[in-house]
């Protein structure tokens, strides 16, 4: 049988035309600081590091197809590894100890850790004989998750560590019981409502609420334990968020919560970024005031507008138009992704390319989210397009893999145990 | 399975693509809050002042120019982030508490993104600090216009400059002025403000979050540049006005000499006078209170805001009035004695023959003469009552201007007295006062006030016989045609032409054998009324109006000396003096009484009493 090895064109093309709108973000967001071209500084080293992205591309395209499922767990070891040096020799910046620094360049471990996560998620499920049924295989996959995260959330990197939530989306795809998504919607209205209105009147309010239940179903004597349980681990649970909120998360970390939940407004402190960041956007309008005219951008009014805050950028000067076609860009993207996951034959590549849309989504949701007032918070880049070399080379890496595992398909079997 | 879940994970993704699009649509497009508030962080106005109008005398001397000011600004919010206080106190030579104090202030009067930190640096402390201001981030300059002067003269009639207050900005229509901004507050500078002030200009710039200017805004499209003041020219002759300057030197007084042909002001001075520099934005608030606390009153200006009785400078207009109403002719007689009885009380007049004309009666100042006059117009068989011929009288006085404002182009004006028949009634009782409450006014005494520049018209009016303009200081204004035309229009008086000569022979005769002959001037025809005004509260004021040349009269004077003695010591010799300096200034070195010169110049006649309490500083350079 002939093989043929092609790239899908659409992908390639989504991401090479996100990371330019990307580039030229970045070299308006810095365009102040005496950079007078798109290759000085800072958007500069982005061309850069996406070129440095696109080499290891060509390179990855030579190696052998079954390369990196062979070498899986490997790759994973070797992030961890990543990580376990970067809080032994790292750097501390903006008081996280993510980076690396090695020689002019700093690297962020971190942002590989998502790349060699994958492979071993990808290489424990494909596994012959896994099952979400199975505990062992169900521990596995958690400890093998929870490792990155918790070295993560030691470096205090907060953000970076709740991005390894989107596995879970894989795990769903892949069949995990939805009754563990639900269980986390429920959680998460649950941790709300407790701040919105404070454990107390949410346990009074639980109550009421399953008395009333129990009042129309009393003859059911069946229902009377399980709602009654429900109900209870519902107050225990708002009680802990309660407890933990107050004591546990740093007082920082409770404004940005509360400003994102309305609870409170703190235009010059927590709510700053959030607040300059609408603002920015906001006055963008409906075409935006122009490539490099943006007054708010121009202006440094918003902390980190570069990296985190990039959509500022496009949304000032690009107004609703240009953000629009930048999140249909993404969402296209995704989409391709995913399709481009579901048409692989091999389960392994399959759970790679989902886990790659998967982190992409996740990033996108968060990233725009914040920008926009929607999301707390929480410092994750914005993929291909916010500056910075660990994330522009992670992700390129990260998406030639998963373009090769797709361009290599027609040499695989059918796998037998989908 | 895993199929349809992959649909629920696509239907999730353009959910929360459809979400961000609808959320930024609200945002961006429907919700314009988010733009202003952009605007109003990053985006400044920066006011350009334009330059004054600068202001010349008659003969196109500089007297006002302008001198640049420089307030410090700050941007707010206010960041001092990166900044060291320490050298930047330093500079600007204040110490660390100042430094707070003044960074509060900023803070708590701020207005429209910027606020003022230190106003009024003198131009070497500004190029100072420019030099080095790029260090200091979200500190800037605005620069104004404040006035300086060429000479140490006539601050009373050019006034001052101030900042806007709170009434200022209330009253104003057009909503030209911001709080800040400079305005005439007096004088010259007040009356021709719309014209001197210019129009603003406006930049609009960016600042970044320090304030720093980041270019234009719009590539400047809606900034405009500023238009500036027009110059005005004054009628005012800075040589005379300085030399009378010189004259009044030591004296309260004032002096106002018109050009009868047109109403200009020649010269209008009130002593004690002050340094107009000292008046100036910078300055003043050091010199304004104690020229407030000095007895002498140096703001005031006496010349156009103080009445006096007129005295016997009173006399010709009380003639002119019983000529043109029938009291007297040309040729009437009156026997004096000394003195005029009137029942118990005694008018007492000066030695003069005793059977006296018009002419004698002016010439010798003959209080019987004018009392006569009075009771004979009061009397008249053609009115009914006193008041009646009160009411006649008094519209004769009014028809010179006298008891309103002459609509003069100087702030501060005084209508005088000239009381209307109430005032009587109310004093004696309707109907029951008569000529004898009241025969003080026919010499220019009792109820009657005269500021010096009626009593200056008023001899502008006799040397016009019988017409005046309304006195003004404004000769040309740049770009513009013509001085305002209500300082163009001939106002007659209620008495006719013939009637005057008789006077102006009487006033001439003042000069020739009369209380002033003993200073009158070779070559020039004076006309001259002396008075001695009696002073309640010490020496009696010395008072004199003329003009001259009385063949073609091209000035009229009025001279008041407060406090000094008889009109014939001080008052008249000084008018001589001006006069004589207007007409022949070339002539003057060889004057033929350069001791009347020096005496007048150097003789000090503020009473006593003041004297410990006079801020000399004020008059300084």
């Amino acid at each position: 049988m002939e093989t043929k090895s092609r790239i899908d064109i659409l992908a390639l093309f989504l991401f090479l035309v996100i990371a330019l709108i990307g580039v030229a973000s970045v070299y308006s967001a810095t365009s102040d600081q005496g950079v007078f071209s798109l290759f000085e500084g800072r958007s500069g080293k982005q061309l850069m590091w996406l070129s440095a992205s696109i080499f290891f591309g060509v390179v990855i395209f030579l190696l052998n197809a079954n390369f990196f499922e062979v070498f899986s767990m490997y790759f994973y070891v070797l992030f961890m590894l990543l990580l376990v040096l970067v809080l032994v020799i790292g750097v501390d910046i903006n008081g996280a100890r993510s980076w690396i620094k090695i020689g002019s360049f700093s690297i962020q471990p971190s942002e590989f850790a998502k790349y060699g996560t994958s492979f071993a998620v990808a290489a424990i499920i494909s596994r012959i004989g896994f099952s979400f049924q199975n505990k062992n295989d169900i521990i596995k996959l958690v400890t093998i998750t929870l490792i990155p995260m918790g070295l993560i959330i030691i470096q205090g990197d907060m953000g970076s560590a709740l991005v390894f939530l989107s596995f879970i989306l894989v795990f769903y795809i892949e069949g995990l019981t939805p009754a563990i998504i639900l269980l986390g919607i429920s959680m998460i209205a649950v941790f709300v409502l407790t701040l919105v209105f404070s454990s107390l009147y949410f346990s009074i309010s639980a109550f009421i609420l399953w008395f009333v239940f129990y009042a129309f179903t009393y003859t059911n004597k069946k229902l009377l334990i399980p709602s009654l349980s429900i109900a209870g681990l519902a107050i225990i649970f708002s009680m802990s968020v309660q407890f933990l909120f107050d004591n546990v998360l740093k007082e920082h970390q409770q404004k940005r919560i509360q400003v994102t939940l309305n609870l409170i407004e703190d235009n010059m402190g927590a709510g700053y970024n959030v607040n300059q960041s609408k603002i920015a956007i906001g006055s963008g309008g409906l075409f935006g005031k122009g490539f490099l005219n943006g007054s708010h951008t121009k202006g440094n009014f918003i902390p980190e507008q570069e990296t985190d805050f990039i959509f500022c950028t496009i949304g000032e000067e690009g107004g609703w138009v240009l953000s629009s076609i930048t999140i249909a860009l993404y969402v296209t993207f995704i989409l391709r992704l995913f399709y481009l996951s579901s048409r692989a034959k091999k389960k392994y590549k399959r759970i790679f390319i989902s886990s790659l849309a998967s982190i992409i989504f996740f990033h996108v949701l968060v990233n725009i989210g914040m920008t926009i007032g929607i999301m707390p918070v929480i410092g994750i880049p914005l993929p291909l397009v916010s500056y910075g070399g660990s994330s522009i080379l992670a992700f390129g890496l990260f998406i030639f893999t998963a373009l090769k595992m797709d361009a290599t398909r027609d040499q695989d079997l059918e796998s037998v145990f989908s | 399975m895993r199929t349809y879940r992959l649909y629920y994970v696509y239907i999730t993704v353009i959910l929360v693509g459809l979400l961000f699009v609808f959320r930024l649509f609200q945002v961006q497009v429907i919700d314009d809050k988010y733009a202003l508030i952009a605007e109003k962080i990053s985006l400044r106005k920066q006011t350009v002042y334009p330059q004054r109008g600068l202001i010349f005398d008659r003969n196109d001397k500089l007297l006002v120019y302008n001198d640049p000011v420089y307030d410090l600004m700050i941007s707010v919010p206010i960041k001092l982030k990166g900044i060291d206080t320490l050298s930047f106190c330093q500079l600007l030579e204040i110490d660390k508490k100042k430094f707070d104090q003044l960074l509060l202030k900023a803070k708590q009067k701020s207005y429209r993104g910027k606020s003022v930190f230190k106003k009024n640096i003198s131009n070497v402390t500004y190029a100072r600090i420019q030099e080095r201001l790029y260090q200091y981030k979200g500190f800037f300059f605005e620069i104004r216009q404040d006035r300086n002067y060429k000479f140490n003269s006539s601050a009373h009639l050019l006034g001052y400059l101030g900042e806007v207050n709170k009434q200022d900005l209330k009253n104003q229509k057009e909503g030209y002025y911001e709080q800040g901004d400079f305005i005439g507050k007096k004088g010259v500078e007040r009356f021709y403000e719309y014209q001197l002030r210019g129009i603003k200009g406006e930049r609009y710039f960016y600042v970044d979050r320090s304030g720093v200017n980041k270019g234009s805004y719009k590539d400047g499209k809606l900034d405009y540049e500023p238009i500036d003041g027009q110059n005005i020219s004054l009628s005012i002759d800075i040589d005379l006005q300085q030399y009378g300057e010189k004259l009044l030197n030591h004296k309260m007084g004032s002096i106002v000499a018109i050009e009868p042909k047109t109403g200009e002001i020649l010269s209008l001075i009130s002593s004690p006078f002050y340094n107009p520099a000292n008046f100036n934005i910078q300055n003043r608030g050091k010199f304004y209170t104690r020229a407030i606390q000095d007895p002498t009153k140096p703001i005031f200006n006496r010349a156009v805001s103080a009445p006096y009785p007129p005295g016997s400078t009173f006399k010709p207009i009380m003639a002119l009035v019983g000529l043109e109403d029938g009291a007297i002719k040309p040729t009437s007689h009156f026997n004096c004695a000394g003195q005029y009885r009137l029942g118990k009380r005694i008018i007492r007049c000066h030695f003069h023959p005793f059977n006296t004309s018009l002419k004698q009666s002016i010439a010798s100042s003959c209080n019987t003469y004018y009392c006569n006059i009075f009771k004979n117009m009061m009397q008249a068989s053609k009115y009914n009552s006193s008041e009646d011929a009160y009411i006649s009288w008094r519209s004769y006085l009014t028809s010179f201007g006298l008891g309103s404002k002459l609509g003069i182009d100087i702030s501060g004006e005084y209508k005088g007295w000239l009381k209307e028949p109430a005032y009587y009634d109310k004093m004696h009782g309707k109907g029951r006062w008569n000529y004898a409450r009241i025969i003080s006014l026919s010499f220019g005494q009792g109820e009657l006030g005269l500021t010096p520049i009626q009593i200056a018209n008023v001899a502008s009016i006799i040397a016009n016989q019988g017409y005046y303009y309304t006195p003004h200081v404004i000769k040309e204004i740049e770009g513009m045609k013509s001085i305002p035309q209500k300082y163009l229009i001939k106002n007659y008086t209620k008495v006719s032409q013939s009637n005057f000569l008789p006077v102006i022979q009487g006033m001439q005769e003042v000069t020739i054998s009369g209380t002033a002959s003993h200073i009158a001037i070779d070559n020039i025809n004076i006309a001259g009324k002396t008075g001695t005004v009696q002073n309640p509260h010490g020496k009696n004021h010395s008072a004199y109006m003329a003009f001259a040349p009385v063949e073609d009269p091209e000035i009229a004077i009025a001279v008041v000396v407060e406090e000094s003695g008889y009109g014939a010591s001080w008052a008249a010799p000084i008018a001589h003096l001006m006069i004589e300096k207007y007409l022949m200034p070339d002539t003057m070195q060889e004057s033929s009484r350069p001791f009347l010169q020096k005496q007048m110049m150097d003789s000090d006649l503020i009473p006593y009493k003041y004297k410990s309490k006079i801020d000399k500083s004020l008059y300084g350079n």
